[in-house]
């Protein structure tokens, strides 16, 4: 018993980091992701940031899932969640106050993230404690990570540096774009488009999870997902690339 | 002339989803139909002028004047979803055809992080109450206009042969990324 538990635990912390990452194969929390990896060390401040948010916020909705009422509990977590971006955000104003600066009011959007929205509903609030904990910290690691590597590339690309060290000679002309909104968009762009050659399942069609909460419009479930995209496009994006492209041809 | 230029600086320099990434979900999501990214995108302007003015008179006569900054985050956000919740109740209940073509999208508007970054940015800048306003709208128009761009060229980018890898998310970003790159065009709108 203990050893199964001991293994799923170690399940859902790792399949955050790779194949449940929230940027790279699930394409959520787009906000923070684009907007503050233009250097790597707002991309490390950012993901920490997230991560404390996440694992906390996790641990109280694990902690009153069987108290709240169903009606009020996305209300509820996102009371939870804004608290615990204030106590982030306080934090890194006391003690790192130039990165407080460079994100700005990026930090307090934690609150609207939909990586972490969608973790409270879909996991912590229907698991325990434990297993909420593993895959919050799980999740908030392949989070980091995806915004540190978007940073990585980005600084070395717009300002010839990594964690502001420079590593190219004076020959070096950076690409002012890549630092620019318009090199956060291509970056990642292209980054998807790199893995999803190597994986086999495509990433989803970049709909924000966090939206697909939806509400009940005479019983039935209406999501952002099925608001957006048509019945059709939503059975294909459900049923995967395979059919995707059938439906394309068939046109 | 403040005033105009909040309007512009909101709408076309600094498009909140071009330049400051928000709404960026819906903005990728969204439906290849003009007419549907229009509807949402006349709803978001709605919401977030409404929002801009709810924070401000928040802001200003509750967390200013009994010193509760902390309290911020956690009263915006509240009051942004419960007033989506009531513009919704109230169209439905005033005017049902409106409710039709835009009610539907009311809902998830709460979880648009356009909203919220409006109403943090409008107290970081300080901006007056029409100025509030003003910026409240322009935000609304600019993310309407590029919403609606964007549905355009996924239509007829649904003609085109992409790559299997960057179907989807991948030639939707990177077409918001040559969109981002046309707008940094009108930069020079503002020091001019």
């Amino acid at each position: 018993m203990a050893e199964d538990t001991k293994r799923s635990l170690y399940y859902e912390f790792v399949k955050g980091l790779w194949q449940e990452n929230p940027i790279f194969r699930m394409l959520l929390g787009m906000c923070p992701t684009l907007a503050v990896t233009n250097s790597a060390i707002n991309g490390l401040a950012m993901g920490l940031a997230t991560t404390f948010v996440l694992t906390c916020s996790s641990i109280m909705v694990s902690l009153i899932r069987k108290i709240v009422p169903g009606q009020v509990r996305l209300a509820s977590f996102i009371v939870i969640i804004a608290t615990f971006v204030t106590i982030a955000d306080y934090f890194l104003k006391a003690f790192f106050p130039p990165i407080s600066k460079q994100l700005g009011p990026y930090v307090p959007l934690i609150v609207v993230n939909c990586v972490i929205l969608g973790r409270a509903e879909a996991f912590s609030s229907k698991k325990p404690i434990s297993l909420s904990v593993a895959d919050a910290s799980g999740i908030g690691m392949g989070f980091t990570g995806a915004l540190v590597f978007l940073g990585i590339v980005r600084e070395i690309l717009g300002f010839g540096s990594i964690f502001n060290i420079q590593i190219f000679g004076e020959w070096f002309e950076p690409w002012i774009v890549m630092v620019l909104p318009a090199g956060a968009f291509i970056t990642l762009g292209i980054m998807i488009g790199v893995i999803n050659i190597f994986t086999i399942n495509q990433s989803g069609r970049g709909v924000c999870f966090g939206c697909s909460i939806g509400y009940r419009l005479k019983e039935k479930l209406v999501t952002a997902e099925s608001m957006y995209l048509t019945p059709e496009e939503l059975e294909a994006a459900k049923a995967g690339p395979e059919k995707e492209k059938k439906r394309r041809k068939g046109n | 002339m403040d005033i105009l230029l909040i309007f512009i600086s909101a709408a076309i320099v600094n498009n909140f989803v071009l330049t400051y990434f928000l709404g960026i979900c819906p903005f990728i999501g969204v439906s290849k139909r003009v007419d549907h990214a229009f509807s949402l995108g006349i709803a978001t302007t709605f919401v977030m002028t409404l929002t801009a003015v709810a924070t401000w008179l928040i802001n200003h006569f509750i967390l200013i004047r009994f010193n509760l900054p902390f309290l911020e985050y956690v009263s915006f956000i509240i009051v942004i979803a419960s007033l989506v919740q009531l513009v919704e109740m109230f169209i439905r209940k005033v005017n049902p055809f409106l409710y039709r073509t835009l009610g539907i999208f009311l809902p998830l508007i709460t979880t648009n992080c356009a909203v919220l970054g409006l109403a943090l940015f409008a107290v970081l800048r300080d901006y007056s109450f029409i100025g509030t306003v003003v910026f409240g709208l322009g935000a609304g128009l600019g993310f309407t206009m590029a919403i609606v761009i964007m549905a355009g060229i996924r239509e007829e980018l649904e003609m085109a042969d992409v790559p299997l890898p960057l179907q989807g998310a991948g030639i939707t970003l990177i077409t918001a990324g040559l969109l981002a790159l046309s707008f940094m065009g009108f930069a020079g709108l503002l020091t001019a």
